[in-house]
Order: structure tokens, then sequence, then C-alpha cells
């Protein structure tokens, strides 16, 4: 149907927007394993993979990696499990009020984080709140729930009536037939739900740029900007740093890149 | 419209024991539930402390003048007012217009030139491409800001290229001139958005059926009758979803202003929300800037809901 040189000019035009789009990525690679002299004192491999350890230990990205990982998993978890419960209700059950309740969350999701994110700030400054991981945590799992429950109550929504009647036959109450068979089904769609807020949170800048002002409280990528504001760019330790900032994402991504893409694709507003 | 649950204590006592154990033990789905309220229950607690009370919070705080610190005093809708007549403000709400354009218009243009180049090619080895194209969209924001930096470095590889081929008059220190930073940025949005839009519109394309083509064609119709004929119609819900993502990313552009250029050279980058933060915090104008977040925010649902009107009603 095609012919050969008009082939060859798709892989062409594909090949050179795939170039463009890893060249930043491998830049940064490549500075983060070079030997800038800033460093390293004249060690003899080309590849300068102690450049990693010392942005773990000297750039302190150890710390702020860990303090990364406390917030995505209480921030996933819990927003997970109140977008399950929730989505569970709005998706399969009738109650008062369901329609203007869930308008109301979709349109949450529509607010920006700068819309919540001063008002929050100065009214949990005021309960001593600020400064805590409670400040950093609450609001992404706020913002995350929002969504969630969107997400959730479509999968809950599609999932087979005969398969929730057979179980209540069986004598299973709302509860059980949700943890013991709803779920266990859903985890496709729950996979989809878990890596985008796990990507949105890793990667979240504004909240806690102005929640937290503590260095041991700064995530990933704060910590990397802070980092960036004292050394200037290009520097094999900076990209190091940035390398192990994004690795985390970059790792999830290629394992479960049908997911990222599917989910965006099909419900993200965020 | 759920159907209003009768107060229990006006049921005879053995009809109350079976809608008591319908309740608990979940009758049929779509069924009156009381115990769906304890299901939405931690969701809607949560959500009304960290979204709805701040939102509702900011839009007061907008309307009084307060440093942060000391007392606050009545100031009406003149924050609001300010928002027009400040150069400084009213600069970011342009500067956010003009990366609506290299984080959205070009990208969505890029992938739809593409996306019709390649529309009769079926080609093996996508998945591969999907995967390195989607990359630049899941890397955190600071990450691409620092690469990205490096790349538009005096004696980064930008400048290195433009030398190397003999335009020495293009060099430049990229970020710190004052006509091209903000375009500079906008460029990285670009670099961003154009892999999104790509994959959405071959996937997209992939479902228009073949026979509509091969028909086009037998009428004689040119490739860009093909275009607007067939291609563009069946893409309209992936044009959506491509306009949303990418123009709610410019709008709220804040990580790649913060840590590329801080705004700067002068006030050549700001943006609405780096002036958001900037003037409660830096500059101690909680005022004017609850009043710019709360404008931002009706910017981004006004365009949420104009693209997805125009999305949907070419999709029916």
């Amino acid at each position: 149907m095609i012919s050969r040189g008009e082939r060859l000019a798709n892989y062409a035009m594909l090949a050179l927007f795939a170039v463009i789009a890893v060249f930043p990525v491998l830049l940064i690679l490549q500075t983060a394993l070079s030997n800038d002299g800033i460093v390293s004192e004249g060690r003899a491999s080309s590849l300068h993979f102690e450049n990693f350890a010392d942005a773990w230990d000297q750039g302190h990205f150890g710390s702020y990696l860990r303090t990364s990982v406390v917030v995505a998993i209480l921030v996933v978890g819990l927003s997970t499990l109140f977008s399950v419960l929730a989505g569970y209700a709005f998706g399969t059950m009738r109650f008062r009020g369901s329609e203007v309740l869930f308008y109301v969350i979709l349109l949450g999701i529509m607010v920006p984080a700068e819309a919540l994110v001063i008002a929050l700030y100065f009214d949990m400054r005021e309960l001593g709140l600020t400064n805590t991981l409670v400040a950093i945590v609450m609001p992404q799992v706020a913002q995350s729930t929002a969504f969630g429950t969107f997400w959730m109550r479509a999968y809950f929504r599609g999932s087979s009536r005969e398969v929730v009647e057979a179980a209540r036959i069986d004598g299973a109450g709302h509860w059980t037939t949700l943890w013991r068979i709803l779920v266990p089904m859903g985890r496709p769609a729950l996979t989809t739900m878990i890596v985008l807020v796990f990507m949105w949170t890793w990667n979240e800048f504004l909240i806690p740029l102005i929640m937290a002002t503590d260095e041991s409280l700064r995530t990933a990528p704060l910590g990397l900007a802070f980092f960036q504001g004292q050394y200037t760019s290009g520097t094999a330790l900076l990209a190091a740093g940035a390398t192990l900032v994004a690795l985390p994402v970059i790792v999830l991504y290629l394992f479960l890149q049908r997911h990222f893409i599917r989910g965006m694709v099909e419900g993200a507003v965020k | 419209m759920a159907a209003p649950l009768a107060p229990a204590g006006r049921r005879a006592p053995d009809s109350l024991r079976t809608h008591r154990s319908a309740v608990v033990r979940g009758g049929r789905p779509g069924e009156p539930r009381r115990v769906a309220y304890l299901y939405i229950l931690p969701a809607l607690l949560v959500f009304g402390l960290f979204v709805l009370v701040p939102l509702v919070r900011t839009a007061q705080f907008s309307l009084y003048e307060w440093n942060g610190l000391g007392a606050s005093t009545w100031a009406g809708l003149s924050n609001y007012r300010d928002l027009f007549t400040e150069p400084q403000l009213r600069g970011a709400f342009v500067h956010a217009l003009v990366l609506v354009v290299f984080y959205a218009v070009i990208p969505v243009l890029l992938g739809l030139l593409l996306a019709a180049a390649m529309s009769r090619a079926v080609l093996r080895g996508m998945g591969f491409f999907r995967v390195v194209l989607f990359l630049p969209q899941v890397i955190p924001m600071v990450v691409v800001a620092i690469a990205w930096r490096q790349i538009y470095e005096p004696n980064g590889p930008l400048n290195d290229t433009l030398r190397f081929v003999g335009l020495d008059s293009l060099a430049r220190p990229w970020l710190g001139d004052y006509t091209w930073a903000l375009p500079s940025v906008g460029i990285v949005g670009t670099w961003v958005g154009t892999g999104l839009c790509l994959v959405l519109f071959l996937a997209g394309m992939s479902r228009i059926p073949r026979e509509l083509y091969e028909a086009a064609r037998l009428d004689g119709a040119g490739a860009l009758r093909e275009f607007r004929a067939i291609t563009l119609p069946s893409l309209r819900g992936e044009l959506a979803v491509a306009l949303t993502l990418t123009v709610i990313a410019a709008l709220k552009t804040f990580d790649l202003v913060y840590v590329m250029t801080s705004g700067g050279p002068g006030t050549e980058t700001t943006v609405p929300s780096y002036q958001v933060y900037n003037n409660a915090f830096l500059l101690g104008r909680v005022g004017i800037a609850t009043a710019l977040a709360v404008v931002l925010t009706l910017v981004v649902f006004v365009a949420t809901v104009l693209i997805n009107r125009v999305g949907e009603r070419g999709q029916r």
C-alpha cells in the first residue's frame, strides 16, 4: 500500500523526534558521569559513578529522597484508600445528594494548587502545622483523592453487576464484596491510578516549597532546586542529583508505561 | 434522583428491622443506602478541609490588604483592579498567553502535521517510539529545567552548535536575554508537549478505518482534503484531551520558571503562578497574590470547559 520511500521517511521523522525527546535526558546522564574536576580528584575511570555517591552524601540527596519516599507512600496510600471507598459509593450506591457531591469533587480536580496553598499556609501556620509532614501530605491527599474518586467511580460503574449479584447471593455484604471481589478484579484501574498519583506526588514542587522550610522536610525536587541555586549548571554533582531525583519515576515508567499513557490520556485533567 | 429515605422512627418495628438489615448487608446495587455516607466520609472530610475551605479562604483573603503578619484591612475589589492596572501583574498573564502558544498550539500543530504525514503508514516498532516520545511527560519539571538550563548555557550545547555551523552571531546567553528568555522557556514546554500530542494523535489515527482513505482517494481527494475531511474530524476527542492537558500546563507553569529564570531577566518571564508565590511570600502582598490565584483558577476553569465543549460537539 505504501512505498518504501514513504515508510523510510516516516521512520526518519519518528526517529528525529525520538532523539529530540531523549537528548536532554542523555545530556544530564552524560554530565552526571563526567569528571568536571569539582568533586572528583582525578580518578582514573572514564565513567565517574562516584558522582552519585557524592550527590547522595554531600548533596544530601539521600535525605531528600527519603523524605520524598515517605511523602509518596503517605499520599498514595491514603488517597488510594479514600478514593476506593468513595468511588465505590458513588459508583454502585444510590443516596441523597450523590450527584451534587460528586460534581463538587469533580470541580475540585480542576482547582490549581495555587488557589489553595497560600490560604492553607497562613491558616496552618496559625495552628502551628507548617513545617510538618501533615502540611506537605494532606493537601496532596485531598487533590489526589478528588481525581481518584472520579477514576474509581468510573471503574465501579463499569464493573460487572452479575459478579456483585453472585457475591450477594453467597452472603457477602457490601464491605466483603468491595475488598474480596471488586478490588482484586479492578487491579488494572487501581494500578493506573496509583501510578499517576505517585508520579504527581513525586514531581510536586509548589506545595512542599511553600509548606515546609526545614531542610529535613525537603522533598527531592525541592532539594534539587535549592542545590541548583548554589552551583552553576553543568556540574557533575548537580546532574548526578538530577538523575537520582528523576530515576524512580523513569524506572516505574519503563515498567508500567501503558498505565502512565492510558491514565494521562483517559482521565487526567490535572 | 435518589429516593428519600423515610425517617426510621415512623416505620413499623418489623419493617424497620428488614430495612436496617438491607442497609447493613447491602441490597441491590442502586438501592438507596445510607451506608454510602460512611464510605464517602473520609474523602469528603479531607476534600473539604484541604480543598474547599482553603478555596473559600483564598477568595476571602483576596478582598483584604495584608502583608502576612500584621493586621489586615478591607480592600474590596481593589486587589482585582490592580491585576489589570499594574504592568507587572498584567505582564504575567501576557506571558502565560505566549506560553500557551509554545506549550499547546505548536505541539498540537506539529503533532497533527506528523500524524497526517504518517496517516497511511502501518509502522512496526510504534511501541518503542511511543515510550520514548512520551518520556518528557513523566520527568520531574525541576529536572527538565536543569537539563535545559545546561542546554542554554553561554557555552552549552545550543551555542556550541550554532558556533560550529558558523552562526556565531546567533549565539547568546538565552535565558539572560530580554527578548529570548520567554521563548526559550516556551521551547521547553514545546519539548514536553509535542510527544504527548504525537502519541495521542497517532493512537487516534490508528482507529480510523483505512477504507475511508481509500474511498477518498478513489474520489480523487488530495492530501489536504483527506486531512480536512477525514483526519481532523476523527481526531476531535484526542484534540480536546491534548489541548486540555497542554493549555492547563501552560497556564500553571511554575517549576520551570522558578528554576530556570526566577522570572527574569527583569520581569520578562514572570507567569501568574510565579507572581502568586512572589507576591504572597517575597513581597508580602497576600491580597494581590490570592486575587491572582482566584483569577488563575477561573481562567483554568473556563479554558477546560471551552476546550471540552468544542471536543464534545465534534464527537456527536
